[in-house]
């Protein structure tokens, strides 16, 4: 392999990550669904031909998807070799949503395209686009309840939607007639083929100017760079055992915490992540497949490392021993419609939680970690139609050594924006009370964390049924440095002026709702930063006058 | 409404981050003066009146003068902000300050966010709208009276009042609007519907925010120079730029002062499109590169594209018609650093103004883009040697060596180019980014450079884009200024519908442009400014059912049918992202109605004197420039000598009072009209 300048090499950096942009933005622009529209909840990359190794991946993409692909490139790669999966042609396009397969919850469906330079694959496009339903038991696959993957939604292995170029409308039908709003798919799928055909013009552009040999050389190149790099970006770490414990309230099924038991050991240039202890696999969904749990671990270190490229060699660094026997390596059929959700920010509030000692000016205390997932589904007497809405809403984000924590931040895992109260009650016979800062929410610190969203609503026409998959219900987001935890998230439904709370906290499905009833969630807020002694008493004063403690 | 067939003597001063720039031209005596002056940060008046002292101006011989300032702007970027309360529906107060749950950056859980109105100030009152405009709860004016006289012994000066779907009914807004001009004469009370009548309450919040506290600012400051500028002789109104790209007077402009924000970068891209217009290059890319940040904008069919979903910052909307300019990060002060794996990186972190680069000798250390430019050769380094204790090219070259050369293994020379090239692929990416999220392809567009930094780097990404051909203007460093000279009237109208194409009431939304038109007319008669015509837009904004994006679609006319706003979206749609959806059913989200006063043309040709040009390309001098890894001996000239059909092949540098165009070996460039320069990629014999 000849070498390669650091210069050139710079050069195809930039134009790999272009081509993943452009991806991501074609995806975005043209998708249907505002899931992926609006709130990005999207990824597109490039994967290496042999091992479905991360080679790029566009900067926009959800954090969560920041290493799922690679595995369900790789276990598409391994199945092809193997003859479970049809063998690839030109211009064919797989579509795979197995959870087990690579993935993460049904919801999040994946397309990949085989790209061939002079009739040989020189690597693979691949794209999750977070679909808004795929059937199962309730509308957008979030059962609170559900104990088996079968209950929540159609599992399709990797075949080929696309052949040489056209969809199957046999294989097309079968997925229109298993999931709800079928005929606004149309739309999401064209979008999610399209994105892949721009990355493939793109990349094309760039081996027709830089040849096939000096890109697949910078390639490896690259990936052997980033390791270096994300190993003296590690080696700010200390060496030692660094140790934590992040739970999640329960499994929506079964009543009782579940444990992430976490133990870093920093070696020179290396980071092991062992989970061993934490909880066996649970009933509810609240189960995690390989690869979320890894990408998990990735997205939490990128947080910590925002300047490091995402590729497959940056990951090299940090080992993941494989948690066998835990929730946190889900076998078929466990549920797992949380594990992208909700299990993965408990995973990045391990993360954090053990390092911050060691890197107290990188990592923050814990943020509110959940995605406060509240869905009302029902009909609408007045429009004669059925609905779902789904109010997804943010929380307080943990103190840090420089400043407080934000006030009602998305999820750890993903960027999108809430829809606004006007555009809720535009679209669904919903009335909000109150749409405010939790007032007090914030773990007291040297650095409090930030404050929590409180909010209100009735609903105001007909019947429905709420559900609910929060957490941290139980256990606030945790304090660091000596700082206090957060409040915890509070679920209050209130039926003929009577107060209801769900017996697992953050978590019910179907809970019957009439006209004039409400629903109050108060989600939690930051964990405090440092002790609450050594706090500026100017800033005590301003949280006092502006009624935030 | 007068007709007059030129504008008389026109000035054009817009201030920058920087620099004060003036441009006057008087069409009838075929005259043309340009001044540069430090921008005065505390009172920016001073720089204007500076710059008019400078450009020898006679005020009493003046017809207008056109505005562009930073006032706004700056105001908001850094918080020096009116006290200003807010008055808002009970349960609501927070919206302002919770935003729609997001994060500064995708990675990394740290941020700050400071809202526009702090919470003590923001104050709630019983009253609610549903989204179909119905009362559910009667406003409780007893609790209003209250409201504003505690927000009067706070201290404010300006007063939101923004309530819940007051875009579907503004009943409340208007009623507590009155109540509180009774209990408060004040000037500086904004109503959330009043500018933006549009869903969604954080953004319609921000925007009513913003605009109550910049209107007494922006007051008291166009009052202050209409006074000084009459001491002065002037007889005239001054005209303020909006981020609309338009212009409006002074004495107008507070009341919609939030409008006024980001419209420097507006009148550089109404610039480009009136030199466009003027040249027969109506779609341009342009690129604006100055020295912390590049601005880009697309043109299409001669007409800037607008946009009402900017947001100036992190959770900072404006949803007001602006200009829709895009900044991409890097400018000639970004610094170049090698990272932990050994790969060059240009940028985000950046020098700024202060120190700023190497080469401006103000104690900058770090390697910058300005730097690398010097360092090739591609600046003049005379202007290195006269910085007061600067540094030379020999310290320079040093810490490029030193910095980027020895991890990179090349030498001086070599990481410089690097930092150009590695900047100019980054830069081109950007813009590709920009073009492809409007749905155009970037070579089907000319680039058109200004700002410092602009035509240097132009020739080089033009080819990074696959771009044929470059236009630099006449004065590539005033263009914001010249912007502000050859600027309409404009005033924009949105109304939301939000209604299924199928379902639609034709009438209702004929109507609603009709009222948009009237309103528009109405405003322009008030402004008392010479127009040789009055233009009018409509749009609407589009989406397919199910969907949470819209898209802006063009109409002919203020009476379309059903079947024309269907196909005109279903093309608009598919131009865009080369998807049709015949299943699915649209929807209009908002109306739109752009009235348009047009002013006297401007003769641009006058930019560069035709008496300073010479028969013949004669260099003033030969520098050694560095391409490709080798040093040229490359002639330079003065622009204003060059012939105005001058041929030059590149390698080749044009100089010019503030502005440096550099023409690559295998470039060609040509004298156009108006004393432009096109530059053919790849056109050298």
């Amino acid at each position: 392999m000849s070498s390669i300048d650091p210069i050139t090499l710079s050069v195809i950096q930039a134009g790999l990550q272009q081509v993943c942009d452009e991806m991501d933005l074609s995806f975005s622009r043209a998708a249907f669904s505002p899931v992926i529209a609006e709130a990005n909840d999207r990824s597109d990359g490039i994967y290496a031909a042999e091992d479905g190794a991360l080679i790029a991946q566009g900067a926009g993409g959800l954090p969560v998807f920041v290493g799922t692909m690679q595995y369900s490139t790789r276990t598409l790669i391994e199945m092809i070799a193997a003859g479970t999966a049809a063998a690839p042609q030109p211009d064919d396009i797989y579509i795979v949503n197995d959870p087990y397969l690579g993935g993460t919850h049904l919801m999040d469906v994946r397309f990949a395209r085989p790209f061939y330079r002079n009739g040989e694959i020189f690597c693979w496009l691949s794209n999750t686009g977070h679909w808004p339903d795929t059937g199962g038991a309730v509308p957008g696959g979030f059962s609170a309840s559900a104990t088996s993957v079968e209950q929540e939604g159609l599992r399709l292995p990797p075949v080929r939607l696309f052949k040489q170029g056209v969809l199957d409308p046999e294989i097309y039908a079968i997925i229109c007639s298993n999931i709800r709003v079928a005929d606004q798919r149309i739309g999401d799928v064209k979008a999610q083929a399209a994105a892949l055909m721009v990355g493939e013009e793109r990349l094309n552009a760039l081996l027709d100017r830089y040849g096939d040999d000096v890109v697949r050389t910078a390639i490896a190149e690259l990936r052997t760079r980033a390791e270096a790099q994300m190993r003296s970006l590690i080696d700010e770490i200390a060496e030692g055992e660094y140790t934590s414990t992040a739970w999640i309230d329960s499994d929506g099924v079964v009543n009782e915490p579940l444990a992430i038991r976490l133990k870093i050991t920093k070696t020179p240039g290396h980071l092991t992540f062992d989970f061993a202890g934490s909880s066996p696999p649970c009933m509810g969904p609240m189960n995690s497949v390989l690869a979320t749990t890894l990408s998990s671990v990735y997205l939490a270190m990128r947080h910590i490392f925002p300047q490091v490229p995402i590729s497959a060699g940056a990951f090299e660094p940090l080992e993941v021993i494989r948690p066998v026997g835990t929730f946190l390596d889900a076998q078929y059929p466990r549920p797992v419609s949380g594990c992208a959700a909700e299990v993965s920010q408990r995973i990045a509030e391990a993360v954090f939680a053990a390092l911050v000692e060691a890197l107290p000016h990188r990592v923050t205390a814990a943020p509110a970690g959940t995605s406060g997932n509240f869905a009302l589904g029902g009909h609408d007497p007045m429009t004669g139609r059925d609905f779902v809405m789904y109010q997804l809403s943010g929380g307080g984000y943990g103190g840090n050594a420089d400043h407080d924590g934000i006030a009602n931040g998305c999820s750890t895992i993903g960027i999108s924006k809430a829809p606004p109260v006007e555009i809720m009650e535009q679209n669904f016979p919903v009335l909000y009370h109150r749409y405010a800062l939790r007032e007090g929410s914030g773990g007291a610190g040297r650095h409090r964390g930030g404050l929590g969203l409180d909010y209100e609503l009735e609903l105001r026409r007909g019947d429905a049924r709420a559900s609910f998959v929060m957490d941290h219900g139980r256990f606030g987001p945790q304090g660091a440095l000596g700082g206090a935890d957060g409040a915890v998230n509070e679920v209050e439904v209130w039926r003929d002026g009577v107060k209801y709370i769900p017996e697992h906290l953050s978590k019910e499905q179907d809970i019957a709702l009439k006209a004039g009833d409400r629903v109050r969630v108060k989600t939690p807020g930051g964990g405090g930063f440092g002790k609450a002694e050594d706090r500026d008493p100017v800033l005590s004063a301003e949280d006092e006058r502006l009624g935030r403690t | 409404m007068e007709h007059s067939e030129t504008r008389g003597s026109i000035i054009g001063v817009d201030v920058g981050g920087t620099f004060t720039d003036l441009v006057m031209v008087d069409s009838a005596s075929g005259t043309m003066r340009i001044a540069k002056t430090p921008t005065t940060l505390d009172n920016q008046a001073f720089g204007v009146l500076a710059a008019l002292e400078q450009a020898e101006v006679d005020l009493a011989d003046v017809g207008l003068i056109v505005h562009g300032t930073t006032t706004t702007t700056n105001a908001v970027l850094e918080r020096k902000l009116s006290r200003t309360g807010l008055i808002t529906t009970a349960g609501f107060r927070d919206v302002l300050e919770l935003g729609r749950r997001t994060r500064p950056q995708a990675y990394g859980m740290k941020g700050q966010f400071t809202p526009i109105i702090p919470r003590d100030l923001r104050l709630e009152v019983p009253e609610r709208m549903d989204a179909q405009g119905n009362v559910l709860t009667p406003l409780d004016e007893g609790a209003l009276r209250a409201a504003i006289k505690q927000l009067i012994a706070e201290g404010c000066e300006a007063l939101v009042i923004h309530f819940l779907h007051a875009y579907a009914n503004p009943a409340h807004e208007l009623r507590a609007a009155e109540i509180a001009a009774e209990v408060w004469p004040n000037a500086y009370i904004t109503t959330g519907h009043s500018l933006l009548s549009e869903s969604r309450e954080f953004e319609r919040g921000v925007t009513a925010a913003v605009n109550a506290s910049v209107q007494p600012l922006l007051e008291r400051y166009v009052a202050r120079l209409r006074d000084e500028l009459a001491a002065k002789g002037y007889r005239g109104d001054v005209l303020v730029m909006n981020g609309n790209g338009g212009m409006v007077s002074s004495k107008l402009v507070a009341r919609e002062a939030a409008k006024t924000v980001m419209s420097g970068p507006a009148s550089g891209v109404m610039a480009a499109a009136y030199t466009g217009r003027r040249a027969g290059e109506p779609n341009l890319l342009t690129y604006d590169m100055g020295g912390t940040s590049t601005d880009v904008a697309l043109i299409r069919d001669g007409t800037p594209p607008v946009s009402n979903e900017i947001e100036v910052e992190y959770a900072m909307p404006i949803h007001v018609p602006m200009v829709d300019v895009r900044t991409v990060g890097a400018g000639g002060g970004s610094i170049a650093r090698v990272n932990a794996a050994g790969l060059l990186e240009v940028g985000p972190e950046s020098a700024g103004a202060d120190p700023g680069p190497i080469c401006y000798g103000k104690g900058g250390t770090r390697p910058t883009i300005s730097d690398a430019n010097m360092l090739l050769g591609r600046l003049n380094t005379d202007k290195l040697n006269a910085v007061a204790g600067g540094v030379g090219m020999d310290d320079l070259a040093a810490i490029f060596a030193r910095e980027l050369g020895a991890p990179l293994g090349v030498d001086a020379h070599g990481a410089a180019e690097a930092v150009i090239r590695m900047a100019n692929a980054k830069m081109a990416g950007a813009i590709r980014m920009v073009s492809l999220s409007l749905g155009a392809d970037p070579r089907d567009f000319a680039l058109f450079a200004f700002g410092g930094a602009g035509p240097l780097h132009a020739a080089a990404l033009a080819r990074e884009l696959g771009v044929p051909r470059v236009l630099v203007p006449a004065r590539p460093g005033i263009t914001n200024a010249l912007g502000c000279a050859v600027a309409d009237l404009r005033h924009d109208f949105v109304q939301t519908l939000n209604q299924p194409l199928d379902d639609l009431d034709l009438t209702t939304l004929h109507a609603a442009f009709a009222d948009q038109l009237a309103e528009g007319q109405a405003a322009l008669a008030r402004e008392n400014v010479t127009v040789t015509g009055v233009e009018h837009h409509f749009s609407a904004n589009m989406q397919f059912l199910g969907q949470s994006h819209v898209v802006r679609v063009p109409l002919e006319d203020a009476t379309p049918s059903a079947e024309t706003l269907r196909d005109r979206f279903n093309a608009v749609y598919w131009q865009r992202f080369k998807v049709d959806l015949p299943e699915i059913r649209a929807r209009i989200v908002n109306v739109n109605c752009s009235v348009i006063g047009v002013c006297a043309p401007v003769d641009l040709s006058l930019l560069i004197d035709a008496g300073g040009r010479q028969a013949s390309a004669t260099p003033t001098g030969h520098r050694t420039v560095h391409f490709d890894g080798s040093p040229h001996d490359t002639p330079v000239y003065w622009r204003d000598h060059l012939p105005s059909d001058v041929t030059l092949d590149g390698p080749a540098i044009i100089e010019q009072l503030d502005c440096t165009t550099l023409i690559p070996p295998g470039d060609r460039v040509t004298g156009g009209v108006d004393g432009n320069l096109m530059i053919h990629i790849g056109a050298a014999t």
